[in-house]
């Protein structure tokens, strides 16, 4: 992305030629990949053409003329925004969330809408009503999810980058599996408004880029408060990119004891202790810590995700917008139906979830005690921090699995999530970068910093890009 | 025979008055085209999120403080959650747990002038649903969100008060303070101020409380008395005749003056509230509410406090003219004019102009009749340039024609005659005319005094003055 942006700004090459250049890449992919649900090939010419000629007058950012593609949750004015559901098949949202706002204001141009999991419910890319998404690296893997097309999309090199959203690993997790560079912020960096909601207090948008780099540049453009959006933090936005080259002498590094524990693929562990020893020769040292309560981490999102799932989506009615089955009989037939043909098993299995830990009688046992659970993860992180700068293991206990492997274990699957979700529960930042390979698969090194910590977090991720070309790597079909 | 006791406690439904909704920036004025004042938000589209009004915080805060209830510093929004047409999200953003103003009381005052405190449990803020129409559109049902959002304060009181009457006395008073506050505009047509009556009935002497009905959204003084009559005489026909009260919600019907039942208990929705994570908790500091506590105008029954010492006035009377702020303010207006007649005053202000603007349809704020006007012609009583029977001629005029109090005098003639030659010959006329029952009254019939002044008035044209003529009459027909 850094590379493409200084291409147009030296004129090697117009927004419109690079433009077209992904367009084709993606349309070619679309059979084998299906990495995308729209592609918006017209308006991304237009805001081409409109980028080039800012580029001509002098008028334009870093971003201006860059191409990347929004996962399918972030609203898009007069474009379909499906979510990846039956639900919202034939939505076409009357506006931008913020992230897309302020990213066209920077002048870059939307190629077209990623591929996910539906209302970004699952980690294989599997639950989307528009198909699965193949991982570029080995057709019949998954490529994980939500984000599993801007994760492709990104490892494809059908784009430099793709927006994302993360709330229980949604960004690192395929980012981790399809060998490219996750970013999820701190909760509250990003503003939320735009981006259709599936747990609000977990929800956070970010960016998967092929580097570190890149996804500061991302990072930089849609990160700051947002009026619309409550929760947003009014703080101010550092400068990602100009730190990022900051020397990692004295960086106290924490290993995470839980995540080297056992179900950990032996091949990956030795990919994630490869990593540590570059950061060691770049002057880090090197701990161990303990966040005791993380194993408890697993239950209490399978509450408090399912629970704020139940009620946001309880507004797919088929009332004012969105699937609605045919003659409904009556209120009760129409809520029913239009509910039961519009979501998917897995979308159904957590509104069921969140409705019934919300009942009365089993708020308390279930609810509540999951939100001390989290405040107890919350501390265990913020006593971790007060000993190192950052924290590290890897994304994923294992690299890709098959496509369909775990469809009828739900159980397993969400059980893989211990490695990401403590970051949501905490609502710390956390990455994923590219460490190396096992058995042509890639492998994620998980980073995570403290509240706010985005900068010296890419500062890290950036210097281990600088010595390793994991990075660079890309499926020899996309080469 | 047994006797009985009812127990009613109301929670009432007041719309503040903000120019826009509590969560979203429409208008909330009332009377718009269906749909024409709901935005994206109020609509629950897909990514939309909620802003708190501030505005709202501050009016529910001023009639937290208005009762001397506990503010609270730290508040919390939480989502109700349930399925119907109006209620575009799939819940409503209310407070549950922990409200904005927590305990209070309001004092009424009972026929016998005795003044009786009622607890208020609590208020909270929280968003009003839309409307659903049936009316004019046969087989379908239309749905009007302009009202979905507004902000409402519901007031909830303790089962305080015994009676139908104290019930409205109770509503009456909670309908004074929120205008005083102007924190809502009290049009129950429009529906902006309404309540929930809870009604139960017991032996008198119970410890316990009987099973409880609720009478929904009764929306004005009458409905309520009559409901909750209504109800009342059906609880004890019902538990007389051997059968039981069930807890449930029950309708009235105005045309019909019954309650019918709406819902049971079964059928109630398990509203699974939980913390909205769209919104973070309300955190008030001690300025903001102290800045609030010295905003807060002179309320009722410190105004009528006043009133009985400055003016003399009875509580009675201290009470109907503190009834609303522009009543007060129009009364001290007129007081001030006509300084050491407030008495007088405040018998026009009651009684002629009352009934005036009542015969109209006006209100003292429409300004048909201004204080120095209504002054102008107490003055003339006051001076007795006219008596008080003429200043209701003079009043009239005044009324029809917007004219002054000395104009109509003068132009109608209609001075006091205080000249005591002119009464004489008055009377003289009158003795001479009637010498029969002047004969009559001389051998003892008292009861003729009263047929002498009302003819020697009528040959004045009602201008003597009264005092003056009655004690010439006197000496003169003793002979």
């Amino acid at each position: 992305m850094a590379q493409l942006s200084e291409g147009l700004r030296r004129k090697e090459f117009s927004s419109v030629e690079l433009t077209s250049r992904l367009l084709e890449r993606i349309e070619a992919s679309q059979p084998k990949l299906n990495a995308l649900i729209s592609i918006t090939r017209e308006e991304a010419l237009q805001s081409a053409q409109a980028a080039d000629r800012a580029l001509a007058s002098g008028n334009a950012t870093q971003l201006t003329g860059v191409p990347i593609v929004h996962k399918d949750i972030f609203c898009t004015q007069g474009i379909k925004t499906t979510c990846g559901s039956r639900m919202l098949e034939n939505f076409v949202a009357p506006y931008d969330a913020t992230v897309v706002a302020k990213l066209k204001s920077a002048g870059v141009v939307m190629l077209g809408k990623a591929n996910m999991d539906e209302f970004a419910m699952g980690s294989s890319n599997e639950n989307s009503y528009f198909g699965p998404v193949q991982n570029p690296w080995k057709t019949g893997s998954v490529p994980g999810g939500s984000s599993g097309g801007s994760a492709a999309v990104v490892a494809a090199r059908l784009a430099p980058a793709a927006t994302a959203t993360d709330t229980g690993g949604s960004i690192r997790q395929p980012a981790a599996l399809c060998g490219v560079t996750g970013l999820k912020p701190t909760y509250g960096r990003v503003s939320r408004y735009g981006m259709i909601a599936f747990a609000s207090s977990l929800d956070q948008g970010g960016v998967i880029a092929a580097t570190a780099e890149d996804a500061a540049l991302v990072l930089r453009a849609i990160a700051g408060f947002d009026p619309k959006d409550s929760t947003s933090v009014e703080r101010d936005v550092p400068d990602y990119v100009s730190s990022l080259n900051a020397p990692l002498a004295g960086l106290k590094i924490g290993l995470l004891k839980e995540f080297f524990d056992k179900g950990l693929d032996a091949e990956v562990e030795r990919r994630i202790r490869d990593a540590l020893t570059v950061y060691e020769k770049l002057g880090a040292s090197l701990r161990e810590v303990s966040l005791p309560n993380l194993p408890l981490s697993v239950p209490a999102y399978y509450v408090v995700a399912p629970a704020e799932c139940s009620s946001n989506l309880a507004r797919f009615d088929g009332v004012r917008f969105g699937h609605r089955c045919e003659n409904p009989r009556d209120l009760m037939d129409l809520y029913k139906r239009s509910r039961g043909e519009g979501f998917g098993a897995e979308v159904k299995r957590r509104i069921m979830t969140g409705t019934y830990v919300l009942s009365a009688g089993y708020y308390d046992a279930y609810y509540l005690k999951a939100q001390k659970v989290r405040r107890l993860i919350a501390d265990d992180f913020a006593r971790a921090f007060s000993e190192v700068d950052v924290l590290m293991g890897p994304t994923t206990p294992t690299p890709a699995f098959q496509i369909g492997a775990k469809v009828s274990d739900p159980v397993t699957m969400y059980l893989n999530d211990i490695y990401t979700i403590g970051a949501n529960l905490a609502g710390v930042p956390a990455m994923s970068l590219p460490c190396g390979f096992v058995d042509g698969l890639p492998v994620g090194l998980q980073i995570v910093a403290p509240q706010f910590g985005e900068a010296r977090m890419l500062n890290v991720a950036h210097l281990y890009q600088r010595e390793t070309d994991w990075h660079s790597r890309v499926p020899e079909a996309y080469a | 025979m047994k006797t009985w006791e009812t127990v009613i406690g109301l929670e009432i439904h007041a719309q503040l008055s903000t120019q826009s909704k509590i969560f979203s920036g429409s208008a909330t004025a009332y009377g718009a085209p269906p749909n024409a004042q709901a935005d994206l938000v109020d609509l629950g589209y897909p990514g939309v999120l909620p802003v708190l009004n501030a505005v709202a915080v501050q009016m529910a805060v001023k009639f937290g403080l208005a009762i001397d209830a506990r503010i609270a510093r730290h508040s919390v929004f939480a989502r109700k959650n349930y399925f119907y047409p109006d209620l575009p999200k799939g819940y409503q953003i209310s407070q549950y747990e922990l409200p904005v103003v927590g305990e209070g009381a309001i004092d009424i005052v009972l026929d016998d002038g005795a003044v009786k405190r009622i607890g208020v449990t609590r208020a909270h803020l929280e968003e009003d649903a839309g409307k659903s129409l049936h009316e004019g559109l046969p087989g379908v049902s239309g749905i009007d969100l302009n009202r979905a959002g507004t902000p409402l304060i519901e007031i909830v009181s303790q089962p305080d008060m015994r009676s139908a009457k104290e019930a409205v006395a109770y509503m009456k008073k909670v309908h004074t303070l929120v205008r005083y506050l102007e924190i809502c505009d009290g049009n129950m047509q429009e529906g902006s101020f309404r309540c929930d009556a809870n009604v139960s009935v017991r032996e008198k002497g119970a410890d316990k409380l009987g099973t409880r009905a609720e009478i929904k959204n009764l929306n004005s003084f009458r409905f309520v008395e009559k409901a909750i009559n209504f109800e009342v005489a059906r609880q004890i026909d019902l538990i007389e005749s051997g059968g039981k009260v069930v807890q449930e919600t029950r309708l009235y019907d105005p045309d019909k003056g019954e309650t019918r039942s709406m819902r049971s208990k079964e059928e109630a929705n398990d509203y699974r509230y939980f913390p909205d994570p769209d919104l973070l908790p309300l955190e008030l500091t001690e300025e903001f509410i102290s800045g609030i506590r010295a905003s807060l105008p002179e309320l009722p029954d410190a105004k009528a406090a006043r009133f009985c010492s400055q003016y003399g006035l009875s509580s009675y009377d201290a009470g109907v003219l503190t009834a609303s702020r522009e009543l007060a303010a129009y009364y001290e207006e007129v007081a001030k004019l006509i300084q050491g007649e407030s008495k007088l005053a405040a018998n026009w202000v009651m009684g002629e102009l009352a009934a005036a603007l009542n015969k109209d349809g006006l209100e003292i704020a429409d300004g048909k009749m201004s204080s120095a006007r209504l002054a102008g012609l107490l003055k003339r009583i006051s001076d007795k340039t006219i008596s008080g029977k003429i200043a209701k001629e003079v009043f009239e005029a005044m009324w029809a024609e917007g004219s002054e109090a000395d104009a109509v005098i003068e132009s109608k003639g209609l001075r006091q005659i205080t000249d005591t030659s002119a009464i004489e010959r008055a009377i003289d006329e009158v003795m001479a005319k009637n010498p029969g029952q002047l004969a009559e009254y001389r051998a003892g019939k008292d009861k003729l005094f009263g047929f002498f002044v009302g003819q020697a008035m009528k040959a004045t044209q009602g201008k003597a003055n009264p005092a003056q003529l009655n004690e010439l009459l006197k000496k003169k027909l003793a002979g």
